[in-house]
């Protein structure tokens, strides 16, 4: 059965209040630590940040934490433009980019946990081996059969506009981590991050190993433990539309058997 | 401890070729459904409040008959499927192959109660 109740290791207490620093603007941060070296459960610490000398978003404010008050704090980030998706974690209830998501849109404390139902290797760094492993196993990349032609692979304009809202995505592992289906089944289930690259590569005009994707995502559990509730696509920091994708790929699997 | 690559463990044991159909029956049993369960409910509820004998009468009827006889048939291979996705995705294991059977058998034994209870209605 589905484990609906936190085990006892995952219980969260009460963490560190670090100390509120002088202002008129200062906001509270509450957010997730862990630390798989200590023992000890995960917390919540609870930061204040003079907001007048901070950046506009989440993610400056993270910066300005680990800088200026509390050194081990851990995340990832790099780009700082919601290119890298390195930086998606759990804000204010839902999954986005700190880098692009702005504080003035958290209306009271900002509370900031890693991606939900993912194991933690730190603080709001949640482990993406097995998000990444999934990537892989739809073979994100053009097969062809044809022999190589001897300047470049052509495309319509029009085969070509069928990628948009697909190629964009950036891995961040926003939606899937928003997906329950994926938190009770990620072991067989897909996701919505893999299939929208593997929808990606089945329209892609290019590539001529269409069966045998749609071979290998016909299963139960690789596609359809979508119920196309759409939490993926509220949550995609990059406005795409996994859902979508998904029930493309369940007509195209319809289309082959009827 | 499993020295198995995290290639391996993302593509399990690879697709089991199903589950098209089942998404395609639950599909087509939706559109089904939309258009004979207003029209079931629209002749159950003329029936309700009257003699028993009108109730009767009323299902005796060929095209009532017919329309509660899809709409169960329907609504129950619905319900089998529905619910058979739901138990995929909460419970594993031999739990889930005893409430699947458990399920299915309901689904076929409501379907029979009302079609006999339909055959006997006609007579």
């Amino acid at each position: 059965m589905v484990q609906f109740a936190l085990p006892k290791n995952s219980k969260i207490r009460t963490g560190k209040t670090w100390p509120r620093p002088d202002g008129k603007n200062v906001r509270k941060f509450q957010i997730y630590r862990w630390n798989p070296d200590d023992g000890q459960n995960p917390s919540i610490d609870t930061y204040f940040v003079d907001m007048d000398k901070c950046g506009p978003m989440v993610l400056d404010a993270l910066i300005k934490i680990k800088d200026e008050i509390d050194p081990t704090l851990t995340f990832r980030r790099s780009c700082r433009e919601g290119i890298c998706g390195s930086c998606a974690m759990n804000i204010d209830g839902m999954n986005r980019l700190a880098c692009i998501f702005g504080l003035d849109e958290v209306k009271g404390d900002v509370k900031i946990y890693p991606l939900p139902h993912m194991a933690v290797v730190k603080d709001l760094i949640p482990d993406l081996t097995h998000f990444y492993a999934q990537h892989a196993a739809i073979m994100p990349w053009l097969e062809t059969k044809t022999a190589r032609p001897a300047k470049e692979w052509r495309q319509s304009i029009e085969d070509r506009a069928k990628l948009d809202g697909l190629y964009e995505c950036v891995m961040c592992a926003s939606c899937s981590a928003s997906c329950p289906s994926y938190w009770w089944n990620s072991d067989k289930y897909l996701g919505p991050a893999a299939l929208l690259h593997a929808y990606r590569w089945v329209i892609d005009s290019r590539d001529e190993a269409t069966p045998e994707r749609l071979d290998a995502l016909e299963d139960p559990f690789r596609v359809y433990r979508c119920h196309a509730i759409l939490n993926c696509t509220q949550t995609c920091p990059k406005g795409l539309n996994p859902a979508k994708a998904i029930a493309e790929l369940k007509k195209m699997l319809i289309a082959r058997v009827s | 401890m499993r020295f198995i690559t995290d290639r391996k463990t993302a593509n399990g044991k690879g697709s089991a070729h199903s589950g098209t159909h089942e998404h395609k029956d639950m599909a087509l049993t939706s559109i089904g459904l939309a258009f004979l369960m207003p029209t079931f409910l629209f002749i159950f509820g003329r029936t309700l409040g009257q003699p028993h004998e009108v109730v009767v009468a009323t299902f005796g009827r060929p095209i009532p008959a017919i329309v509660t006889g899809l709409m169960v048939f329907l609504a129950m291979r619905h319900m089998m499927h529905g619910v058979g996705s739901v138990l995929a995705d909460y419970t594993r294991g031999t739990a889930r192959r005893l409430l699947t059977i458990f399920v299915n058998a309901l689904a076929y034994l409501i379907t029979a109660a009302v079609l006999y209870a339909l055959i006997r209605m006609a007579h």
